[in-house]
């Protein structure tokens, strides 16, 4: 399970933008979605609808930070920066 | 892992779609191992045809599924083979496919290497000509080694070298893993069912509860081994093997047979697990999507006898498949139940209840290699 496994990756910059990858296709599935990568051929959960949201949205953004005031509580942005971190690790993400 | 197994309840439920499809091309073998868990051999007349195949790729890029497992019989003896390669390939839906080698020539080999989106995967089930024979027939080793030297010589790349674990070979496994990095290749070890026509020979072949502890400690030792998330039933044991951990029949798993036929998994070729055809109005979406029989795989379980033993939760009391097919209750515990609660149970059985697989294709006589 990628995305309990992988350790924050240090170089997920906050203040830029990211995107989801192009060689990415997402699955809606009732917990969230099954991110596939063509590339790497590696599967990947996101584990809730709002992750799932957060990512589809994320590209229309300048930073993941602005992405996270548009879409979460305040509370919620530490733990979905790490869950963004580890989509980052996955190459799930790709930097703008 | 908490959120682990969480995702792991979801999936337990049921996907919309499922994550590991097999897809089995034609019930038609060269070999005749004596475990086929798809009692191959033989043709079967009502076979898929080329145009129903590619529909079946179609249906995949519909439902998102992002690559399939392609297996038979021996899935290189369909003459259509290349030409459904390529059609998965030009639809980005990803193939692994499972051969003996026998096919594999030097020319094949490097189309194979040219194709990008492609898994080969050979089977050998032992590490050398003995073991292996005794299993898969005469000179099917040989056969199977020159393969992985075609695909070398034509730099495939990582292909995988896939064994199934048997009381003959379970001392082979560093073996196995000397013989796969000797041509850069993975490693894949999974479980012997008692399914096919591994129901007559399992009691022979099925590894003995000593030798199931020390693959434990192996496949602890030795995470990079691919297992297909096959051994789940030794998780009682300590700590979880990586993979799901759960029995995904119907709920992330299924099989496509030959003629159509969707059965919750690769190992329950029968009846009682048969969900529908894709031939049939709505296609295979409409079998996974609705079968009565997957909406019943995917309700909670009752752990049955398992309920008071303490390791539950790590083993999920085991395959489904053989318990099945040793005539075990599928709420009770795994035949091979690393605690011993299995052994009990079968000796308990007042008449030894074995099941047949609804279907088999077995050639009257073993076919001699040689003569193809």
């Amino acid at each position: 399970m990628s995305l309990s496994s992988a350790a924050e990756a240090p170089s997920f910059d906050l203040a830029r933008g990211w995107t989801l990858s192009p060689e990415v296709a997402l699955r809606p599935e009732k917990f969230g979605a099954l991110a596939y990568h063509y590339g790497n051929r590696r599967l990947v959960f996101l584990k809730s609808p709002e992750l799932v949201a957060l990512v589809e949205a994320l590209g229309s953004f300048d930073s993941v930070s602005e992405a996270l005031q548009a879409n979460l509580a305040p509370e919620r942005h530490a733990s979905y920066a790490q869950a963004l971190a580890r989509l980052a690790d996955s190459e799930v993400l790709v930097a703008r | 892992m908490p959120a682990d197994l969480s995702l792991r309840d979801r999936f337990k439920l049921g996907l919309d779609a499922p994550i590991c499809l097999t897809w089995e091309l034609t019930y038609a073998c060269n070999l005749a191992c004596i475990h086929c868990l798809s009692s191959s051999g033989r043709r079967d007349p009502r076979e898929l045809s080329t145009a129903e195949a590619k529909r079946i790729i179609d249906e995949m890029v519909e439902m998102q599924i992002f690559y399939v497992n392609i297996g038979g019989g021996e899935p290189m003896v369909r003459t259509d083979f290349f030409e459904l390669l390529d059609y998965a390939s030009s639809q980005n839906v990803g193939v692994k496919f499972s051969t003996n080698g026998t096919r594999i020539t030097a020319e094949n080999a490097k189309y194979l290497a040219g194709l990008g989106y492609l898994d080969i995967q050979i089977s050998i089930d032992g590490a050398d000509r003995a073991t292996n024979d005794a299993v898969r027939g005469e000179g099917s080793f040989d056969a199977a080694l020159q393969a992985m030297e075609y695909l070398q010589d034509a730099n495939f790349g990582e292909f995988k070298i896939s064994v199934v674990v048997t009381r003959q070979n379970a001392g082979q496994l560093d073996d196995f893993r000397a013989l796969a990095d000797r041509f850069g290749a993975q490693l894949r070890l999974t479980r012997l069912r008692p399914s096919g026509r591994g129901v007559d020979t399992w009691d022979q072949l099925h590894p003995t509860a000593q030798q199931q502890r020390d693959l434990y400690g192996w496949l602890v030792g030795h995470p990079d081994t691919l297992t297909g998330d096959s051994f789940f039933h030794l998780n009682a044991l300590g700590d979880p093997i990586d993979g799901l951990n759960l029995c995904g029949a119907g709920r992330v798993v299924c099989l496509i047979d030959p003629i159509g036929d969707v059965y919750a998994c690769p190992f329950v070729i029968h009846d009682e697990f048969l969900a529908g055809n894709v031939r049939a109005p709505g296609g295979f979406a409409n079998v996974w999507r609705t079968s009565e029989l997957f909406q019943e795989l995917r309700e909670p379980t009752s752990a049955g006898a398992c309920a008071s033993c303490g390791s539950y939760d790590a083993c999920q009391g085991g395959c489904m498949a053989a318990k099945f097919f040793t005539g075990l209750p599928l709420d009770g515990p795994d035949p091979e139940c690393v605690l011993g609660h299995g052994e009990a149970a079968l000796k308990a059985q007042p008449v030894q209840l074995v099941r047949r697989p609804s279907g088999d294709h077995s050639k009257p006589i073993p076919v001699v290699l040689a003569a193809r």
